[in-house]
């Protein structure tokens, strides 16, 4: 039978066919668990099995959410996740590591993992070929002791996108206009499998941000079909003996068919407070900007910030408009200072924070004042979520943000991407 | 009003688990009952103030999307919400309301209103409406699903059958 890229997955951990609508019980290859879910996750093992992980070297557990920790109440939930590691020999990636999706898959999601994760955009994992899911801390708690996990497969919207990117546009944009037609629970349960030559032509980082966003439709999983440039990822990871291809059946059952061609595709922005609130950029232009925040799990990668930087390089921020950069990971920070990107953030008057997620999550490192407006390549723009419900997230790609820094407000980003312009 | 009613507490669409459990209060997740004092309290403020054992939260659709946090049903809980019924849920919030024991009821919200007296009859599959007179009908929640909740939770699962028991 012809079957669709989760069905495949979880066809082979489960040892038999599984179709759409099934109820398997699978093992788990890797758990994500973090420092906002985590504590509750260890006491639930401990409630459970005691101190056990079933498979420690694929229990990966990272310290995040609040790094360094700003309050002590954070630094004891440090304190259980660093211990329970240690305890069991799990994999800790402490305050320095980065954001968790960032640094899972930089280090460890393979094609055709199963990867369950106590953080919603465990999703992320899908732009590598994996079935990679988003639980709450009990049914993580359940994969550390136990390795494994229940599934009810899920059901599959095909989006092909075909076209070329036009200047300015960005995979960002692109999720974005899909969020805003799906709707924010437009594809609930549902695994989003993504195809076509305009995906092709992305290179990893950019399928990650797609994938990431997944869940803001309300889906299970954003999976893509693996190729070259998973390939040559994985390759640059040193993991190259990891990839494997992996594509859907020819004929394989969706119970939709999306068709987006990209090349008629403008900059879009997510405006307060749902994500799927999705308007042009145009429509929302000179809405006053306080804070930029150029980071997290969606577009905080090397090459996030060489789109910001190039279009920033050698001006001024505006001086209503403070701008926090946060690299995703250590790895990716090293390699922006490498390549010189750190000095000339600085130099535009940006706040460089340690990796992690901080401001994306209203913990630390960002918060936002009353009445105060936000453009962030973050994925989530929901009342509060950056510390402070009485302020507006504006949610666009590091060209918009990068736009907006200059601007002081919503600016058309593709100005910077004319002929000419430099970039 | 007949015994074990409770308060409806109307929300609306896409109510999110920064809503209801905001990362601003991140500190206190390793203290839930603290925690539950603020339950909701971006939504409305005197909701936790006001909300008593037994009573209902009803939303609209898509109720508890974005995070994964499991404390956002959990001081939902520990507030002393009998339910939670919404028209959708997020998923993730879903699978977590089962996992710790509250019942996430899938039915027509629309005609509830704030303030009405609600009772839950599960086995029924029925939400009373005394204020209105009138029942709203659900369909019942998937066995596998239903074991779990009726045993109190995937954790009271999971002792009771020594591992994961609903193959
Ligand atoms: S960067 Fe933001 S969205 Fe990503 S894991 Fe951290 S808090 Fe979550």
């Amino acid at each position: 039978m012809a079957l669709t890229l989760s069905e495949k997955i979880l066809s082979e951990h489960a040892g038999r066919e599984v179709r759409a609508g099934e109820l398997v019980v699978i093992p788990v290859d890797l758990v994500l668990t973090q420092d906002g879910t985590g504590p509750l996750a260890v006491r639930q093992v401990e409630k459970m099995a005691g101190r056990k992980a079933a498979n420690p070297a694929g229990t990966v557990m990272f310290l995040d959410h609040a790094a360094p920790s700003p309050r002590m109440e954070l630094s004891n939930d440090h304190k259980t996740i660093r211990e329970f590691a240690e305890a069991v020999g799990a994999v800790l990636c402490d305050i320095e590591a980065g954001v968790c999706h960032q640094v899972i898959n930089e280090k460890y999601v393979f094609p055709g993992a199963v990867l369950v994760g106590s953080d919603s955009h465990t999703c992320t994992g899908g732009a590598l070929g994996a079935f990679a899911t988003g639980m709450g801390s009990t049914d993580v708690a359940v994969a550390i002791a136990f390795g494994k996990t229940w599934f009810r497969v899920p059901e599959t919207f095909r989006v092909k996108m075909t076209g070329r990117w036009p200047a300015g546009v960005f995979s960002k944009d692109f999720i974005l206009h899909l969020i805003g037609m799906l709707g924010a629970d437009g594809a609930n349960y549902i695994a989003l499998e993504f195809a076509g030559p305009a995906l092709s032509r992305l290179n990893q980082s950019e399928r990650f941000t797609i994938a990431n966003m997944a869940i803001e439709a309300g889906a299970k999983v954003g999976v893509m079909p693996t190729d070259g440039v998973t390939k040559r990822y994985l390759e640059k990871a040193g993991r190259g003996d990891r990839f494997r291809v992996l594509k859907p059946d020819a004929g394989a059952r969706y119970a939709r068919k999306i068709d987006v061609d990209v090349s008629k595709l403008v900059p879009m922005i997510a405006c307060p407070h749902t994500v799927d609130n999705v308007k042009p950029v145009t429509e929302v232009a000179g809405t006053p900007i306080h804070q930029v925040f150029m980071g997290s799990c969606t577009n905080g990668r090397l090459e996030d910030l060489e789109i910001f930087t190039k279009i920033v390089a050698g001006k001024q921020r505006h001086k209503r408009t403070r701008v926090i950069v946060t690299p995703a990971s250590r790895d990716v920070y090293k390699a922006a200072v490498k390549k010189g990107l750190v000095e000339k953030l600085i130099d535009f008057g940006a706040s460089i924070n340690t990796p992690g997620c901080g401001a994306c999550v209203g913990v630390h490192g960002g918060i936002l004042g009353n009445g105060e407006n936000c453009l962030a390549t973050s994925n989530r723009n929901f009342k509060g979520r950056m510390g402070n419900p009485d302020a507006g997230i504006y949610l666009g790609s590091p060209a918009s943000a990068a736009a907006a820094a200059l601007a002081g407000e919503i600016a058309d980003p593709r100005r910077h991407f004319m002929a000419g312009a430099g970039v | 009003m007949p015994e074990n009613t409770g308060r409806a507490y109307k929300f609306g669409d896409n109510v999110s688990t920064d809503l209801i459990a905001p990362g601003r209060l991140m500190h206190l997740r390793s203290n839930l009952p603290e925690m539950a004092k603020h339950v909701l309290e971006d939504a409305d403020p005197e909701f936790p103030k006001k909300v008593k054992a037994g009573d209902f939260v009803v939303g609209g659709s898509n109720f508890g999307c974005g995070s994964s946090r499991e404390h956002a049903p959990t001081i939902i809980k520990l507030a002393g919400v009998k339910a939670v019924l919404a028209k959708t849920f997020a998923r993730i919030f879903f699978r977590n309301c089962i996992n710790i024991g509250l019942p996430a009821i899938v039915c027509d919200t629309d005609g509830i209103a704030d303030g009405d007296e609600l009772s839950l009859d599960m086995a029924a599959g029925i939400v009373r409406n005394h204020t209105k007179a009138a029942d709203v009908r659900f369909a019942p929640i998937p066995e596998s699903m239903r074991k779990i909740l009726e045993e109190g939770g995937l954790v009271a699962h999971i002792e009771k059958h020594k591992g994961l028991a609903i193959e």
